[in-house]
């Protein structure tokens, strides 16, 4: 698509930002608040980070070495909140933030105060969520999916529920922001379907996060009650039914995932299309592919639960329902491979992330595939089968798909380039690491490893040390992530504002660096 | 300098050359359903391996072939409506021929049905323990019951003190018994919280759920002992509740309920019989290591915030009455729980004993000790 900026002559009335601390305390800019959730976003990958190596280092050999269980499945249950609370999904909310106004030509956001507010509980929810630490019985460990009647009894869960409650307010008002900003701030002539990919991803993505979040606001307030004021909601003893729980928590959690994926596919069609100088293959019908794999989102959660006794239609309803996705994922990987076909490629590193992304990503979508199968899901079911398969789509894919965004934008969003041999650097030793981390993972999985488990057999144990080994190289690699960034902030080669030569679309008309305030004027779309 | 960076590439390459590469996949199992489900698993693998095969190598392809260096100009296409219809449906054909053959063999897996001369085991898991209750199998006036605990020692898991073994962590006191040949139901339940019951080589893997009673039928064509784990996060010992499953020749299934009758009424002998401390003591502390340490620990001092000590415990060291009514019925919204049915009156009575005359609680305490008869009038007193 094309654009005109018209260069009106206007006066220049608005304020540059606050000095100092307060400029981040009190922004409704939404370059600023998109810094504040990147940054955010990293502080937390480290941090879950940091949980997952003490993880691997107490697999590395059978038998306990660093920790008791109790801090094990402690470690366990945080790396899961951290990472996906914390990292993946601010860092979409960082990038929705800095990208969807200037992707649509809007001068902000349409509720800045309330984006700001919306980042600000974050820091909040995760201060009470890991004020636990320092608690007598710690912090929570009883899984990211907090079961019940695991959870109920467990000590310091009010803090846990009260910062999901905390960071759910925040997920509702930063989507109903995305929304209203979408449908209303458009650039004229940029009708719904012309908009770009990143965008109608976003647009999905709070769809399903608005219906979803007040559903794990749900669950946890019936925990909360029958934890601490006498209700047998998940109680059996007092009637009530612990498989309630997972229901209600996968009507909230398969969504949730795709929450954690569409952005994805927003971001890798940009970059693979810029990279391939050539337009995506099928715009619509990656629309459409997105709009169906939200849809089908609501009617698979319980091919999480196939092993906790359902009847045998609704087995086989969620098997189907499940494989059903496959076909909208695979129209995706086609669309992607059909745009790279008769292109003019070049392999700069948020490209080779973004390629990176579509084949590991797809890896992680053919174990889907075969924990589908009801029946052998029976023997993959809760092993580290399941383990691999969702590390692959989360972090060769989720968090790939970011890092590729943060290289692509990177440029756009401080005016200088990063250092390409350090990112190409950066991206092999991912890639590798990552890889060796989680493709082992699949076999002590098939061979019946369950996951969850602070010591295990020794028939794992060779492939447990591998998989340690990469997870240390992965988990070192990033800091390296941090060194590029934070120096394409301070210095590097100025960025054109066109920055690569084959992207296309609004944010490329401004500056490099964006200036504070872009289009105070709705730029025209052409064709 | 050079040589550690050389081991530490070299390091991970030899790892992967030396691990066993047999053991990397699904077992086949010992039943008419896994050989299935191994299949439908193969199946399933082979089929995305070939998709995986064809779709990476054409982007792999093109990615060589339209590098900038070798195409200066891209093509400008968009859409394809013939294209688009078929990779919608050759997909589609695809998934239909693999959710078939898998239907029918979950329909299979879901005949819950008792079968002449088939047996009924009750399956309930405990944090952090199996109990096993043959429905069929009276001993006494009570349906065949134990429990079936880890053996592996803490000085080869938490201590490392001491090499471990191969069947570490997959061992257990009593492993369930079962006859082959013969179709086996296991009707799997929960005292507490949410386990699941995997045995692999059987292909079975249930939750057991608190309230919920749900089924597993299996019939084991060959002898042998299986090892499997509790699969759903369950707590701090969660890898520490192995599953063993003997699985015998008819002979040898009846001559091992024989056993157990006769092992019965040796425990109500026992129970009649006059206790001195020291015999109880010598019992109770065998017992308190393998039932109570986990989480009240070896020395009585429990775990702040989960579970209390024993040490200067007001009800360990003055309150007899009240000791035995917490291990009969357990505290309700705790993980204390209940022992009337995991140990017998001997144990009870000797694990109670070693807690009210050790750590110095029978210095500061009364220093009663509990026999044998205590925990037979409660059960008189309370049923």
């Amino acid at each position: 698509m094309s654009a005109v900026v018209e260069n009106h002559d206007h006066h220049d009335d608005h304020h540059g930002p606050k000095k100092g601390i307060m400029r981040w305390l009190t922004t409704t800019n939404h370059k600023d608040i998109g810094t504040l959730y990147l940054w955010f976003s990293f502080a937390a990958f480290l941090l879950g980070g940091a949980f997952a190596m003490g993880i691997r280092a107490e697999l590395f050999e059978p038998g306990l070495q660093l920790m008791d269980p109790i801090r094990y499945n402690q470690l366990v249950t945080m790396h899961g909140l951290i990472m996906i609370f914390g990292g993946v999904m601010p860092a979409f909310v960082g990038l929705a933030n800095w990208l969807i106004p200037l992707q649509i030509g809007a001068p902000d956001m349409a509720m800045p105060r309330m984006n700001n507010l919306s980042f600000w509980l974050l820091p909040t929810a995760f201060g009470i969520l890991l004020s636990t630490a320092f608690m007598e019985g710690g912090m929570p460990g009883f899984g990211w999916t907090f079961y019940a009647p695991l959870s109920t009894n467990y000590p310091n869960v009010a803090y846990f529920v009260f910062a999901i409650h905390i960071m759910g307010a925040s997920s509702i008002m930063g989507s109903i922001n995305v929304v209203v900003t979408i449908m209303n701030m458009r650039a004229p002539g940029m009708t719904l379907m012309k908009m770009p990919l990143f965008v109608w991803s976003w647009l999905i993505t709070a769809y399903l996060l608005i219906a979803v979040m007040p559903v794990l606001a749900g669950a946890v307030t019936m925990l909360l009650m029958d934890a601490y004021f006498g209700t047998s909601f998940f109680d059996a003893a007092g009637g009530g039914d612990p498989v309630l729980f997972q229901h209600v928590f996968w009507f909230f959690g398969h969504p949730e995932v795709y929450i954690m994926i569409l952005p994805a596919f927003g971001i890798t069609s940009h970059i693979i299309s810029t990279f391939s100088r050539k337009p995506l293959f099928g715009h619509s019908s990656m629309v459409y592919a997105m709009v169906s794999i939200a849809v089908l989102s609501f009617v698979v959660w319980a091919h999480h639960m196939f092993t906790v006794g359902m009847p045998l239609v609704a087995e086989l309803f969620f098997m189907w329902a499940t494989m059903l996705i496959a076909i909208p994922t695979g129209v995706k990987v086609f669309n992607w491979c059909a745009t790279i076909f008769k292109g003019s490629i070049t392999y700069e590193t948020p490209m080779l992330f973004a390629i990176a992304f579509v084949v590991l990503f797809t890896i992680g979508g053919f174990s889907g595939l075969m924990l589908a199968i009801t029946p052998a899901d029976f023997q993959y079911h809760d092993t580290y089968f399941v383990v691999a398969h969702f590390h692959y789509v989360l972090v060769p894919g989720a968090v790939f798909s970011i890092m590729a965004a943060v290289y692509y934008w990177l440029p756009k969003w401080t005016g200088n380039m990063y250092d390409e041999k350090m990112g190409k650097l950066h991206f092999w030793l991912s890639f590798i690491g990552v890889n060796i981390t989680f493709f082992p993972q699949h076999f002590v999985g098939l061979a019946g490893m369950p996951r969850r488990y602070a010591d295990y057999a020794l028939q794992f144990a060779e492939w447990n040390a591998v998989s340690s080994v990469g997870a240390f190289l992965f988990g070192l690699s990033q800091l390296l992530f941090l060194y590029i960034v934070v120096k394409t902030v301070f210095a590097g080669k100025k960025a054109t504002p066109q920055v690569w030569d084959g992207a296309d679309g609004l944010e490329w008309t401004v500056d490099s660096p964006a200036p504070y305030h872009t289009f105070d004027v709705p730029p025209k779309i052409n064709g | 300098m050079k040589n550690k960076l050389w081991a530490l590439i070299l390091y991970p390459i030899s790892l992967f050359i030396s691990a066993d590469w047999l053991d990397v996949n699904m077992p086949v199992g010992v039943t008419d359903i896994s050989k299935e489900v191994f299949g439908l698993h193969m199946a399933i693998f082979l089929v995305v391996v070939a998709i995986g095969v064809i779709v990476f190598g054409f982007l792999f392809w093109s990615m060589w072939k339209y590098r900038r260096s070798n195409n200066k100009t891209p093509a400008k296409f968009t859409e394809n409506h013939t294209l688009e219809i078929l990779w919608t449906l050759i997909p589609t054909l695809i998934l239909v021929a693999m959710a078939v053959p898998a239907s029918i063999t979950l329909k299979k897996i879901y005949d819950h049905e008792a079968e002449e001369g088939g047996i009924d085991i009750q399956v309930v898991g405990w944090q952090w323990k199996w109990q096993y209750k043959y429905l069929d199998e009276q001993v006494g006036n009570k349906p065949l019951s134990f429990f079936s605990n880890l053996t592996t020692p803490p000085d080869q898991y938490e201590f490392n003190r001491v090499e471990k073994t191969e069947s570490y962590l997959l061992e257990v006191d009593e492993p369930v018994v079962i006859p082959v040949d013969t179709p086996v139901r296991f009707l799997i339940t929960s005292n507490d919280v949410i386990h699941s019951w995997y045995m692999s080589d059987f292909a079975v893997k249930q939750d057991a759920i608190p309230g919920f009673i749900n089924v597993a039928k299996t019939k084991v064509n060959v002898p042998g002992i299986y090892r499997g784990n509790c699969t759903e996060l369950c707590g701090e010992r969660h890898a520490y509740m192995p599953i063993v499953v003997k699985a015998v020749t008819q002979e040898e299934y009846e001559m091992w309920l024989q056993e157990k009758r006769d092992l019965a009424e040796q425990i109500a002998y026992l129970t009649e019989k006059e206790w001195t401390s020291e015999e109880l003591l010598a019992t109770g502390e065998e017992i308190y290591e393998t039932r109570c340490a986990a989480c009240h620990q070896a020395n009585g001092s429990g775990i702040a915030g989960f579970y209390p000590a024993l040490v200067g415990s007001d009800v360990v060291m003055n309150d007899k009455a009240k000791q035995i009514e917490i291990l009969m019925e357990g505290i309700r919204g705790s993980q204390m729980q209940s022992f009337a049915e995991q140990l017998n009156e001997v144990e009870m009575a000797s694990v109670i004993t070693f807690t009210r005359l050790s750590w110095g609680n029978d210095r500061s305490g009364d220093g009663e000790v509990v026999i044998p008869k205590d925990i037979v009038e409660y059960k008189e007193a309370n049923l």
